[in-house]
C-alpha cells in the first residue's frame, strides 16, 4: 500500500534558488528508502518538505491517501502526527535529561499517561544502548550518544514514517557504527524509513530501494543492486564510482 | 567638615532617622522591583506577540516595536512628569509612589522585552525546528524549550538593568517620592550636613545594589556552567 506520494514538486529557498525541480516518487508501507547524492542536490530539502519545514512552491504531498495542505495548520499537524525526523546535528533540547528529551512529546503534545510515555521511553533508550543515561544532559554526552538519544526521541513519538536526515554526518568515525548499529534496529520494526546518507555501504546493506538525486530531480530510482552495479545513467554511474573509490 | 560631621552625628543617628532612612530604601526598592517585575512580564508578553509568525497581528506587531522604539527613547524624568500630570489630568489619584511605579513599568518593559528578544533569538534556530516538527505549538515551543535555554543570555543584562534601574529611581525624587534621594534632600533642608546626609544617601544606594550585583553575577555563573556544554554544541553546529 502506498503511504507517501509526491508528486512534481518544486521547492525553493527564494524564487532564485530553486532547491527541488519535479520531483516525483511513491513510498509503500514500510518501505526503507535511501536518498542519496552530491551534497545540495535537494536530499534534506525532501525532508524539510515532508515535515512542513519547507513549503513547497508547487506539487503535491500525499500521505496515506491524503493530500497536505500546507496551508492549513491542522494538516500539517496530522502530518506531523505521522511522522518523526532525526536531524544531521542531533537537535536534543539542551535543557532538559535524556529522558525528559524522549518522553516530553508524547506527555506534552499527545497527552498520553505519564507512567506509561515513561516506560516506553526507557525502553527505547535501552534499546539504543542508553540504559544508564536517563539522567544526563546532552551536553555531556558523546555525538553518538547523542544521535542514538535523538532515535530514541523520534521512536517515542510512535511515528508511521521516520525520516533520517544524515545522522551520522556531523559524528566522528568511531561514533558512526553505533548509530548505524541502532537504525539497523530500527530497520525491522516496519517502520518506513526515509534516509539520507552518505553511508554508501550502510545504504545498500539496509535499503528496499535507492533514489539518486542531483541538482534538485530525481536521477535515478532502483533496488540497491541496480543502482550500485548497474545504474542506468550516467550521472549515476559517475557517483557511485567516485564514492567508490573515495 | 569633620567637626560639623561631629556635632550633628548625635541628632542624625537616631533610631527615629534610621527607620526613615529604611521606609525610603524600602520604598527604593519597592519601586524598581515593582516595576521591573511587572516589566518583566510585560516584557515576555510583548516579545511573544512581537515575534509572532501569525500574518494578522502585523499591525499589532507595528505598534509594539513602535512602543519599544519609543519607550526607550524618553527621559526617565519626561516621562514622570508625564505620568503625573496626565494622571491627575484624567482624573486618576493615583499616589505618586504609584506614578513611579508606572513610569518604571513603561520604561522597564520596553527595555527588558528587548533583552528578552535577544536572549530568545540567541537560542539556536534548530530547537525551534525540532520543536515545530514535533507538533509543539509556539506557546509550548517558548515554555519547554526556547524561554529555559534563554536565561543563560536573558539574566545578566536584566540583572544589570535591575540594578540601573535602582539608582534611576533616585530621579522620582523631583515629583516628590519618599525614596532614598528624597530622604538625602529631606535630611539636608533640615541642616544636616549634605555630606552626611548624600553621603548616607550614598552608602545605601551602594548597599541595595552591591548584594545584587553579587546575586546577579553568582546567578550568571551557574547558568553559564549549566549551559556550557549547551553554548558549545549551538557553536559547532552554526560552523
Amino acid at each position: 500500500m502506498t503511504q507517501l506520494e509526491i508528486n512534481g514538486l518544486f521547492a525553493e529557498y527564494s524564487p532564485s534558488l530553486p532547491i527541488l525541480e519535479d520531483v516525483s516518487l511513491k513510498i509503500e508501507t514500510g518501505e526503507i528508502i535511501s536518498i542519496i547524492g552530491p551534497s545540495g542536490s535537494g536530499k534534506s530539502t525532501i525532508l524539510r518538505v515532508l515535515v512542513g519545514l519547507l513549503h513547497p512552491s508547487q506539487g503535491h504531498v500525499i500521505v496515506n491517501g491524503t493530500e497536505v495542505n500546507y496551508k492549513s495548520p491542522s494538516a500539517l499537524k496530522s502530518m506531523r502526527d505521522t511522522m518523526a525526523m532525526v536531524f544531521q546535528q542531533f537537535n536534543l533540547f539542551q535543557n532538559m535529561s535524556v529522558l525528559r528529551n524522549v518522553m516530553i512529546a508524547p506527555l506534552k503534545i499527545k497527552k498520553e499517561p505519564e507512567a506509561e510515555v515513561e516506560a516506553r521511553a526507557k525502553e527505547y533508550l535501552e534499546i539504543m544502548g542508553l540504559g544508564e543515561k536517563f539522567d544526563a544532559y546532552p551536553d555531556q554526552l558523546s555525538g553518538g550518544q547523542q544521535q542514538r538519544v535523538a532515535l530514541a526521541r523520534a521512536l517515542a513519538l510512535r511515528p508511521k514514517i521516520l525520516l533520517l536526515d544524515e545522522v551520522t554526518s556531523a559524528l566522528d568515525p568511531e561514533m558512526v557504527n553505533e548509530v548505524l548499529d541502532a537504525i539497523r534496529v530500527l530497520s525491522t520494526k516496519g517502520i518506513t524509513l526515509i534516509i539520507v546518507s552518505h553511508e554508501m555501504a550502510f545504504v545498500r546493506e539496509v535499503s528496499d530501494r535507492v533514489i539518486m538525486m542531483d541538482d534538485g530531480k530525481v536521477v535515478e530510482i532502483g533496488t540497491p543492486d541496480e543502482i550500485f552495479t548497474a545504474a542506468k545513467t550516467q550521472r549515476c554511474r559517475d557517483f557511485i564510482s567516485n564514492i567508490i573509490q573515495h | 567638615m569633620i567637626q560639623q560631621f561631629i556635632d550633628q552625628a548625635p541628632i542624625f543617628f537616631t533610631l527615629n532617622n534610621g527607620l526613615y532612612w529604611l521606609r525610603a530604601l524600602m520604598t527604593t526598592l519597592s519601586m524598581a522591583l515593582i516595576g521591573c517585575v511587572v516589566g518583566f512580564i510585560f516584557g515576555f508578553v510583548l516579545v511573544y506577540f512581537r515575534t509572532s509568525p501569525i500574518p494578522w497581528l502585523l499591525p499589532l506587531r507595528a505598534l509594539l516595536i513602535a512602543y519599544v522604539e519609543i519607550f526607550r527613547r524618553i527621559p526617565f524624568l519626561v516621562l514622570t512628569f508625564l505620568i503625573l500630570f496626565a494622571s491627575r489630568g484624567f482624573g486618576f489619584q493615583l499616589s505618586l509612589f504609584w506614578v513611579a511605579c508606572v513610569t518604571i513599568v513603561l520604561i522597564a518593559t520596553a527595555y527588558i522585552a528587548e533583552i528578552i528578544r535577544a536572549g530568545i533569538e540567541a537560542v539556536h534556530r534548530n530547537q525551534w525546528e525540532c520543536a515545530d516538527v514535533m507538533n509543539f505549538s509556539r506557546a509550548r515551543t517558548m515554555l519547554y524549550v526556547i524561554v529555559p535555554q534563554s536565561w543563560v543570555f536573558i539574566v545578566p543584562p536584566a540583572f544589570s538593568y535591575f540594578i540601573m534601574f535602582i539608582k534611576e529611581t533616585s530621579l522620582t525624587s523631583q515629583i516628590g517620592t519618599m525614596e532614598l534621594m528624597s530622604a538625602g534632600k529631606y535630611f539636608n533642608s533640615i541642616g544636616i550636613s549634605p555630606l552626611m546626609a548624600y553621603g548616607t544617601c550614598l552608602l545605601l544606594y551602594f548597599a541595595l545594589s552591591y548584594p545584587l550585583t553579587r546575586l546577579g553575577r553568582r546567578i550568571e555563573v551557574r547558568l553559564k556552567n549549566r549551559f556550557k556544554g549547551n553554548m558549545a554544541t549551538l557553536r559547532a553546529s552554526d560552523q
